[in-house]
């Protein structure tokens, strides 16, 4: 059995560093592992996606339609444009976080109103989350991603030890404080 | 010991302990990080060329001295270094020498998503092909020892899936291979017709031998199951036919990507009731098995466009696929923009605001040609912007000349804009070349280039002065302005247009991502001043949206570059 996590955002908002914490955790934890990720162009404040994949093992390096076992939303618009790619019994984990895309900045198109109630509506599994003020309650709005790091913890049958460890591995020491704040926030929440 | 690494890091990590010494590349998506992680590596000498032409020259240069060294590149950094290739593999290698080129199919981040695996064949050089970052890995040691067992320059081809994905890889010490002193072999190097044509039928015995090797291979596997179905497959093709099929499809795991074995494919044909290739792009496996007179199918099933998954494959194959549930509802696209602050931003603005046609070119300022600036009319190549705009006012005269401007990155200009220029100088189009000197390599992720002062590790390098050089080619009139000053911008775009010569304009200032500049505190808008009149949201920047009829700024991603705050008539921003 895999299981397939995706991380979407919006490039610059921290999803490669959330994969790899994951990715790290999940091989010490003796799991054949597949992170892939997105560099380059679309990095630029486009839509984002990583995807994660753990099992005995592991061939495709990407998840497809319908295969997400969570979905961990930086942003609620990335939310329900990944949203089909989500098992209908998966769980979302969405920041409620707005960034307007440039159609709704040039006044092309609207943000669509109330994701979170109509996602819920479709019955998705919708674990809402203001993470940017979760984050700037540990320091920096820059730790979004470890409040939804913390939020995604509780989901997974994983020690907290062995989380904060794959955070330290991948963590500038500098930042480390900051950022165990944040996980400790959004996973105890 | 076992670690998850990246595609890019795996080919870097093989490269280590194949006793690699000299690595020369020029940056691209997605191939970049190979060469930023053999740097990480004390023993192997890493630097970043001007252009991947330049870069396979270098590498080649340390192969005839004796020593292993490698040229990383994406897809259409080939096609640039494609003319030392082709003869490099007439003279061969003295010291093992690799070529990896990364394939962006579904174009991430790329202006074409051609096939290099045509490169091989054309080139007549043996090509490798990992699905994994263990075969990345592998597939680099291989391709040393390859190299030197069989005289050739050998290519090894990433995609972006390879490249991208991190998977998990065992490592090894590194080896140290046995130098070559050099010798001088004019026979063997200096490709003057009469040696060349005694090197060609060499070349020829060599695919033959490189064919009787992938027939023997164990990177070219036979994976045995249900024989109702046989699929010859590689690369990240491979993983989505094993995802879907594991063991009720029977496979031909090709790791050699040319020259294709002959025999091994009849066989495996020989024994499947049904013999389908699944592969990327152009249908160059299936071509080989069609010419040696097997029924195969392939592009009948399969797209030559874009990336495959394994829910395509299976759906292509006529197996189900459970769908996830989505929203009835219009998203709206969030494609890739310059981000808050960028120094292109208020030049672009300039050339919108005088109606210029610009000629672009390949880097994060081709995002100029995005939504609300719709800024660009043309970008096809790294440099093409010099030349072209020199074409385009010959054919246009001063009708051209009076509204045309070509933008270039800095690094796009030492990669193959100062040609153009050189052009532009020589015979004289009265042209206006806009270098958008950001002070480093954008888009492929803060890469260091000739004219930032630093070396790939960040030491102080040689640096090339762009006034100087715009001078010594023969541009007159060269000026430097702050793209974050509108007026000064406006000013030299209309003083250069109106000139009656070839003139340089530099906009000049560091990408705002570069960790030694320092933001500005954010900008907020005095709602009870700001009149809703929308002016500031015609630079199009991400951290000014519209709300209840004013502008509202992120606080979270402003930089404070008071762009925005220029354009505003009523001064509505406050720091």
């Amino acid at each position: 059995m895999t299981t397939n996590v995706m991380i979407v955002g919006v490039g610059g908002q921290g999803t490669l560093l959330a994969s790899k914490t994951l990715g790290k955790l999940l091989l010490s934890e003796g799991y054949d592992v597949k992170v892939s990720e997105v560099h380059g162009m679309s990095q630029r404040g486009g839509s984002v996606v990583t995807y994660v994949r753990f099992g005995e093992k592991v061939y495709s390096p990407i998840i497809d339609k319908g295969e997400a076992d969570y979905i961990v939303s930086f942003e609620k618009l990335e939310a329900a444009r990944w949203l089909e790619y989500l098992k209908p019994e998966g769980q979302l984990i969405s920041n409620l976080q707005q960034t307007d895309p440039m159609p709704v900045i040039t006044g092309a198109m609207a943000y669509p109103e109330n994701l979170i109630e109509k996602m819920e509506a479709l019955d998705v599994k919708v674990d809402a989350i203001d993470a940017l003020a979760l984050a700037e309650e540990a320091g920096s709005s820059k730790a979004v991603n470890l409040v939804l790091m913390g939020r995604l913890s509780t989901y997974f049958d994983i020690a907290e030890e062995a989380w904060l460890k794959a955070i330290e591995a991948c963590v500038p020491s500098k930042f480390l404080d900051l950022n165990k704040r944040a996980f400790a926030l959004g996973r105890n929440r | 010991m076992k670690e998850l690494m990246l595609g890019n890091a795996a080919v870097a990590r093989g490269l280590y302990e194949a006793g690699c010494q000299v690595v020369s590349s020029y940056p691209g998506t997605p191939s970049t990080e190979i060469t930023e992680e053999c740097a990480k590596y004390d023993e192997i000498y890493c630097e970043w060329a001007p252009n991947e032409k330049v870069a396979v020259e270098v590498a080649f240069g340390a192969s005839l001295a004796g020593k292993r060294s490698f040229a990383a590149m994406k897809h259409v950094g080939l096609n640039v270094a494609a003319d030392p290739v082709f003869t490099m593999s007439y003279t061969g290698v003295t010291g093992g020498f690799v070529i990896g080129v990364a394939d962006d199919a579904g174009m991430h981040s790329s202006q074409n998503e051609q096939d290099s695996r045509h490169y091989a064949k054309a080139a007549k050089l043996p090509m490798l092909e990992p699905s994994d970052s263990m075969e990345s890995l592998q597939f680099a040691k291989l391709a040393m020892d390859l190299s030197e067992k069989y005289d050739t320059p050998v290519l090894l081809k990433m995609c972006t899936r390879v490249s991208h994905s991190q998977s998990v890889v065992e490592t090894a010490e590194r080896m140290a291979p046995e130098i070559k002193p050099y010798e001088k072999n004019l026979a063997k190097y200096v490709m003057l017709p009469g040696n060349a044509k005694k090197r060609h039928p060499l070349v020829e015995e060599r695919i033959q031998k490189l064919t009787d090797f992938a027939e023997k291979t164990e990177i070219n596997r036979v994976e045995m199951g249900d024989t109702a179905l046989g699929i010859i497959t590689s690369s990240t093709s491979y993983q989505y036919a094993k995802e879907v099929f594991g063991e009720k499809a029977s496979i031909l795991k090709l790791g050699m990507a040319y020259p294709l074995p002959v025999k091994k494919i009849k066989e495996f044909a020989e024994k499947v009731d049904r013999l389908i290739v699944i592969e990327e792009l152009d249908p160059f496996i299936e071509e080989h098995c069609r010419m040696l007179g097997l029924e195969v199918e392939g592009k009948s099933l399969f797209p030559m466009l874009g990336e495959f998954s394994q829910n395509m494959v299976a759906e292509r194959l006529g197996a189900s696929v459970d769908m996830g549930k989505s929203l009835d509802e219009v998203i709206p696209e969030r494609p890739p923009v310059m981000c808050p602050g960028c120094p292109h931003r208020g030049l672009f603005y300039t050339l919108v605001k005088n109606k210029c046609h610009v000629m672009g070119d390949i880097g994060c300022y081709t995002l100029g040609a995005v939504q609300p600036l719709n800024s660009i009319d043309c970008s096809t190549c790294m440099g093409g912007s010099v030349s072209s705009i020199h074409g385009f006012n010959k054919a246009l005269g001063a009708e051209g000349e009076k509204k045309t401007v070509a933008v270039i990155g800095d690094s796009t200009f030492m990669h193959s804009g100062m040609t153009g220029l050189a052009n532009i100088a020589y015979n004289q189009s009265n042209s206006t070349v806009i270098i958008l000197d950001n002070s480093i390599t954008g888009m492929t992720g803060h890469q260091q280039n000739p004219t930032t002062g630093y070396n790939i590790k960040g030491d102080p390098a040689g640096r090339v002065d762009l006034e100087a050089l715009c001078k010594a080619m023969g541009i007159n009139r060269v000026q430097v302005v702050d793209p974050y000053d509108l007026a000064a911008c406006d000013k030299a775009v209309k003083e250069e247009l109106a000139a009656e010569e070839p003139s340089v304009i530099i906009s000049r200032r560091p990408c705002v991502l570069l960790k030694y500049v320092k933001p500005q505190p954010a900008l907020h808008v005095n709602e009870g001043k700001c009149i809703g009149c929308k002016s500031c949201m015609k630079i199009g920047c991400p951290a000014i949206s519209f709300r209840d009829g004013k502008a509202v700024i992120d606080h979270t991603t402003c930089v404070g570059c008071s762009v925005c705050e220029q354009l505003c008539p009523v001064n509505a921003f406050e720091r």
